[in-house]
């Protein structure tokens, strides 16, 4: 990293904000999107759920860390964008930072999310639906999805640097989709089938969903942390360096 | 050569079992238009791509503007400009917000390279651009920008990857005065191409890549001397006649080359105005009329076949 590390991955930073001034449109449609899933799930498809308390304090959660999973899509299409339009080869023939490109990404996308987060938790307010579990417990819960979307971030610009084509999005979107509904966001593994039940529990996603329900819930239920932790993490020491292997590889 | 921008030595790029470079070496004197010429696939988008740092070499050694471009990348990113094949711009961006984005990473600073763009968008005539995004571009005013934005920092070498591959006339001719306009302020070019006139056009010396290594290298004439200096075309009224005039013609039979489709005999000739009138003459004694009887230097198109020999794939790209 070179002392314009900084500056560089803020001009990086700056270009994404700048998309979203031109094109609002579509950064209100990516926000818009989750809140339409939202009230479908509470008051068409799944009205009548059973799940122990209020539906919208089990699905609230799931719908923050499924709104995170899908994340994916964004960060790959914008990578895959660029990959296309050479604008990348432009970056890397310039003197500047070695990691801005994708810092510049990352902090852009998280912004993004953070904003998503926002809207969604005040839709969920406007419903009725409240946190019950302090600043403290609230801060965790933002911060153990937000953890859990920079996984997912990485994960992105990896498939991305993979798959360079914004076609093969679609591909990933079609894989996505299932890895997203196949969680507890909805329903609790304990309704479905039991290898079906397994998987879900198993999906790093449900873990999220799981914690963050904890922590919105009135105090002490501390016990699933760990494993929403502990999955990002896993998931950042994998894909983390192997998406800035992939990157750095670009010169191969 | 002491003055040299640019030094490649025998450097090799392989893709799997393909050879894209394979043993090329090429020297550009400083503030000199260098020509690379060939068809697709010869290997001068690899070459231009480790030029400008993108790509490593698998092996010897090439330095730009007296730096190693795989040991100190960043010292030649600092003096060096690229135009790729393909715009690289952000298309979602303004013209100005573009060039600003790329000066502040050249760090210019926000003022400076506010400055910049101003001056390049005047100088490239995208001054009345605005805030239009440069997706609703032309491919003429896409291309100027993104010459612009290779010039953000005044680079010691610019490198111009086929600069004019997909424009309509009206584009390239655009492309063509701005690369001009360059020239003579010292900066060094080098420039690939699949077009033989726009090598002759704009190049001080042209250097002919086929299957990653260069066969040729001289200035425009030079390389049209090597085909044997100067040409004779006789164009007939009358394609059935082609036979009949290729039997008068006062040369020698297997050095005529004819093109039934343009109706024309072309031929190799050394007394010029020897050559035209015998040939004008036999045409007339045998009463066979001539739409066009001409006498010319060769193209490069005929240098590059006869360096290339009739291979397919050449054929096929010119």
């Amino acid at each position: 990293m070179s002392t314009y590390a900084l500056t560089d991955s803020w001009t990086m930073t700056r270009r994404e904000l700048a998309h979203w001034a031109r094109q609002p449109g579509q950064l209100v449609v990516g926000l818009v999107f989750p809140v339409m899933l939202l009230l479908m799930f509470a008051y068409l498809v799944g009205g009548g759920r059973e799940v122990n308390g209020d539906y919208l304090d089990y699905l609230i959660p799931g719908m923050l860390a499924l709104t995170m999973a899908f994340g994916l899509e964004g960060t790959m299409l914008a990578v895959t964008r660029d990959l296309d339009k050479g604008v990348i080869d432009r970056f890397r023939s310039m003197p500047m930072a070695d990691g801005a490109v994708l810092v510049g990404r990352s902090a852009a996308d998280m912004l993004q999310s953070a904003l998503g987060l926002a809207v969604l938790i005040g839709v969920g307010y406007a419903l009725g639906w409240r946190a019950q579990g302090g600043a403290g417990a609230f801060l965790g819960a933002v911060g153990l999805l937000l953890l859990f979307r920079f996984a997912m971030l990485w994960i992105g610009i990896l498939l991305a640097l993979v798959a360079g084509k914004p076609e093969m999005v679609q591909a990933v979107q079609i894989l996505i989709w299932p890895v997203g509904f196949l969680s507890n966001a909805f329903a609790t593994p304990e309704s479905m089938p039991g290898w079906l039940g397994t998987v879900v529990e198993w999906n790093p996603m449900s873990r999220t969903a799981t914690a963050v329900r904890d922590l919105f819930g009135p105090a002490g239920q501390t016990d699933g942390l760990w494993p929403a932790v502990v999955w990002p993490l896993v998931l950042l020491a994998v894909f983390f360096p192997l998406a800035v292997r992939r990157f750095g590889r670009m010169s191969r | 050569m002491a003055d040299a921008a640019i030094t490649v030595e025998d450097v090799r790029k392989r893709y799997g079992d393909k050879h894209a470079l394979d043993g090329l070496d090429l020297t550009v004197a400083r503030g000199t238009v260098q020509g690379v010429l060939g068809p697709n696939g010869a290997g001068k988008t690899t070459l231009v791509r480790i030029l400008s740092t993108l790509l490593r070499p698998d092996s010897g050694r090439v330095e730009v503007a007296g730096h190693d471009v795989v040991r100190r990348a960043r010292e030649v990113r600092l003096r060096i400009g690229l135009l790729g094949q393909h715009a690289a711009l952000d298309e979602e961006l303004g013209g100005r917000q573009n060039l600003e984005l790329f000066g502040r990473l050249h760090h210019l600073g926000a003022r400076r390279a506010r400055v910049r763009a101003d001056e390049l968008l005047e100088r490239f005539e995208l001054g009345d651009t605005g805030r239009k995004p440069v997706r609703s571009y032309s491919g003429g005013m896409r291309r100027r920008l993104d010459l612009a934005a290779s010039l953000i920092t005044d680079p010691e070498v610019l490198f111009l990857d086929e600069p004019t591959t997909g424009l309509d006339p009206r584009g390239r001719a655009e492309v063509w005065s701005a690369v001009r306009s360059l020239v003579g302020g010292g900066t060094t070019v080098v420039l690939t191409t699949q077009y033989l006139e726009e090598a002759d056009q704009l190049a001080d010396r042209i250097s002919v890549v086929d299957h990653g290594r260069i066969i040729a290298e001289g200035t425009a004439d030079e390389l049209k001397a090597l085909t044997g200096g100067d040409r004779i075309d006789v164009v007939l009224r009358d394609e059935g006649l082609l036979g009949a005039a290729l039997a008068l013609l006062p040369m020698a039979k297997d050095e005529v080359s004819v093109d039934p489709d343009r109706r024309l005999l072309s031929a190799p000739v050394t007394d010029r105005m020897a050559a035209l009138s015998a040939v004008v003459r036999a045409l007339e004694e045998a009463g066979i009329q001539a739409e066009d009887v001409a006498l010319r230097r060769p193209t490069l198109d005929e240098v590059f076949l006869h360096l290339t020999g009739p291979d397919d794939r050449t054929k096929e790209a010119l």
